[in-house]
């Protein structure tokens, strides 16, 4: 058993290396404070998002972090790609407004239950407020309500990106909240 | 990446792969031969539907219809995971193994439940797993081989859960992965691949059980200048779907394997016209080259998402005064199929709607179902069709009674549904389904008095022998068959197991378990004792169609919890 655990951390501290060898250019890193967000798909794709780039009470855009230093665009892993969505700041809980710009928040589009992309902008199960909703197995989250589960098999709430808007794009303040991607189940 | 980091990496991530012993090692394993598998001892279970010809039926007659009433659960295990637990217990001479979602294997003492070894895998941060479960072992000789939903093929040490070898089978990245039992033929380790709905080009692959080395990999879509590509426009047949995602049958005498193949992708036959070869079929292939002898194709140009991965039955059937050798497919599309295995190849024999459809206007003598086009999705507008998305069977089991000689199949009655086709692009690891998913409609018909049947039908007549209804929920797992005229069944959103009498469809005894089960039921037998037993854990297309449901059907129970439990029952004595 000791041996298991040995190796186990063994394995867990070498893949964190070798992630960062092959990772030069910064497109695999999880955001960072100071990033851009570009439009990841449609028409403007690649695209700096500014606020009023939104409509208010959505639907949500998705979006990639970007590096404006380097101009690297964070797409090397999915686990990046964020919802972008924008909501009357009165609707949000106290958490939430804390992590938004003006009305604007993000959260990461992976489904916290098996890692699908989460799609949907749907009315809730029960309730009548639109809901991101993964369509994998139907879970839903709250963007109000710092991403919190209010159907389906999801275990834990949607990892949150803090954002800030000073008179220009959107911009990472702070690296998710939360671990990123799916449960593993055990 | 340089070639020397890549192989490091690969190096490092094979030390991930743990296994933890408990209790183990095992000791006096018994060996798996070819010859073992091709009659494998009524006592065990070592096949995903315990005989390659698929029927689902156990000889074991110690537990029967006079005292069933008497079951009682004698061990159970927790897995500790969550999601739908699909996989038969596997049972070797007095060995469980048991795999579960997320790429666990358990070996137990099938007689205590002791744990004598588990294997985890650590499977990568990013992947997606649309349908996150695993369908069970395969065996050969002092090994076992698991298909991982991160693409890989494990061969383990069936003593002690060590990775023997573990070979990547394609690119989860892309959408590529696996859900099956592996099936095992002389020494052959034969794994299909899942995926339609990310755009894949379908394939069925063997690999040497020694070594892992790859020996033949087949398309299930064929490529330009191969014989049936021409029924694919351009270069849809490189994206077209057709994934094999099921464990295939085998028949002994004639050394040909036969494999469903699922739907087109995408979903709208307008997204890729023409016949679409070798989608929604059967394969008849030849183990040792993986070469194409045969097929038949149950439906053209899908459009409902109605795979047909669910491999064939292989019966012996005396039919309008002659015995033939017949393929057997209560279908997704709603069709119950009589085929025949012909020595020049398969054969249409007869069909008939076991469920209510409006998609099909008759069958031609050639076995090409008539499809009436008011149901038949397209782009751009919004159709309606029964049965619904999910079909009259999925893809839990039918079995098949030697001794009644009848078919019993897991339907599901009384639904439709819809969606409007549009046109999408490709990205790769993806979801590419030719609609939105939130678009998808499943509706009770109006009226309906019930939704899951749980059917006796005789397939040398057509004639239905029974059926049992479930007026608040789908039926959505496994059937099995006993030589004690039993029909073991769960896959009911109350969390109940169930046996019915053969015969006559009367529920002789049921048990409400902790989750529901999506789990085939097994029999076996450890010195002189016969059990049943069976995984329960709900989760992926179950709870979906229960999810779907909320809101639609007064009183349905709208909460089944989940995690996995293996119960093992026996009659008290
Ligand atoms: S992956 Fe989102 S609900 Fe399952």
């Amino acid at each position: 058993m000791i041996l298991t655990a040995l190796a186990t951390g063994a394995c867990l501290a070498s893949s964190r290396s070798s992630v960062a060898e092959e990772d030069l250019l910064g497109s695999n890193e999880r955001p960072q404070k100071a990033d851009v967000l570009v439009f990841a798909e449609g028409d403007r794709a690649g695209e700096v998002i500014k606020p009023q780039d939104l409509k208010a009470g959505g639907p949500p855009v998705r979006a990639w972090p970007k590096d404006p230093k380097t101009s690297v665009v964070r797409k090397g892993s999915r686990l990046n790609e964020v919802l972008v969505v924008k909501l009357d700041p009165a609707e949000l809980d106290e958490e939430t407004r804390s992590r938004a710009a003006g009305g604007v928040v993000a959260y990461s589009v992976i489904c916290v239950h098996t890692g699908c992309p989460i799609t949907a902008w749907v009315k809730a199960a029960s309730g009548d407020k639109d809901v991101f909703k993964c369509v994998c197995h139907n879970s839903e989250f709250d963007p109000r309500q710092s991403g919190q589960v209010v159907f389906g098999p999801a275990p834990r709430r949607l990892p949150a990106l803090p954002l800030v808007a000073e008179d220009g794009p959107l911009t990472v303040a702070a690296a998710f909240v939360g671990k990123v991607g799916a449960q593993q189940g055990r | 990446m340089a070639l020397k980091q890549w192989l490091l990496s690969g190096l490092l991530a094979s030390t991930c792969l743990v296994s933890i012993a408990a209790a183990g090692p095992i000791e006096n394993y018994s060996p798996v031969t070819a010859e073992r598998l091709k009659n494998p001892e009524p006592g065990n279970w070592m096949h995903y539907r315990r005989t390659y010809d698929g029927q689902g039926y156990s000889p074991l007659d110690q537990i029967n219809t006079s005292n069933v009433k008497s079951l009682t659960p004698v061990w159970t295990f927790s897995t500790g995971v969550v999601e739908g637990h699909e996989a038969p217990p596997i049972i070797n001479n007095g060995v469980m193994f048991v795999a579960t979602p997320m790429g666990q294997v358990i070996a137990l003492n099938a007689k205590t439940g002791d744990e004598y070894w588990r294997y985890k895998r650590q499977l990568p941060e990013d992947l997606f797993q649309l349908h996150p479960t695993n369908r069970g072992v395969g065996l050969w000789e002092d090994k076992l081989y698991l298909a991982t939903t991160d693409d890989h093929l494990v061969a383990l040490d069936a003593k002690t859960g060590k990775v023997v070898w573990d070979t990547k089978v394609q690119d989860y990245k892309k959408g590529q992965y696996l859900t099956l039992m592996p099936l095992v033929v002389d020494g052959k380790v034969i794994v299909g691949g899942s995926g339609g709905e990310f755009g894949v080009r379908g394939y069925i692959v063997a690999y040497d059980a020694n070594t892992g080395k790859e020996l033949w990999r087949t398309f299930t879509i064929p490529g330009e200048g191969e014989p049936g590509n021409e029924t694919w426009k351009g270069d849809d047949w490189k994206t077209g779907g057709a994934p094999a995602w099921m464990t295939g049958t085998y028949d002994v005498d004639t050394r040909t394997i036969y494999w469903g193949t699922g739907n087109a992708a995408p979903w709208p036959g307008e997204t890729h016209p023409g016949d679409n070869l070798y989608s929604t079929s059967v394969l008849a292939l030849d183990p040792d080259s993986g070469k194409m002898k045969s097929y038949f194709q149950y439906h053209q140009n899908d459009s409902w998402d109605w795979d047909e991965v669910d491999a064939p039955m292989l019966i012996d059937l005396q039919r309008d005064g002659r015995s033939i050798k017949s393929l057997i497919h209560p279908g997704r599309n709603a069709i119950f199929w009589v085929l025949e295995r012909k020595p020049e190849g398969i054969k249409y024999v007869a069909g008939w709607p076991f469920v209510y459809t409006d998609v099909w206007k008759g069958i031609e003598p050639s076995g090409k179902p008539i499809v009436d086009p008011v149901h038949k999705p397209g782009i751009g507008k919004r159709v309606e069709f029964c049965p619904s998305l999910w079909g009259g069977k999925d893809w839990p089991s039918a079995a098949y009674s030697q001794k009644t000689g009848l078919v019993y199949v897991p339907a599901n009655e009384n639904f439709c549904g819809g969606f409007t086709g549009e046109k999408v692009p490709l990205v790769a690891g993806q979801l590419w389904l030719g609609t939105k998913p939130e678009d998808i409609g499943l509706t009770p018909r109006p009226g309906a008095t019930h939704f899951g049947e749980l059917q006796a039908w005789d397939p040398a007549t057509g004639k239905k022998a029974w059926s049992h209804n479930f007026p608040k929920s789908h039926l959505f797992g496994s059937v099995t068959a006993t030589a004690g005229d039993l029909i073991l069944v769960g896959g009911t959103n109350d969390r109940m197991f169930r046996a019915f009498h053969a015969k006559t469809g009367e529920l002789l005894w049921e048990q409400k378990t902790n989750s529901g089960i999506m789990g085939m039921p097994i029999a076996y037998e450890v010195d002189g004792t016969q059990y049943i037993a069976v995984q329960s854990g709900w989760g992926v297309d179950a709870q979906r169609i229960q999810d779907a449901l909320v809101g639609k059907v007064p009183g349905l129970e709208n909460n089944v919890p989940q995690g996995g439990v293996v119960w093992v029952f026996a009659v008290k004595k």
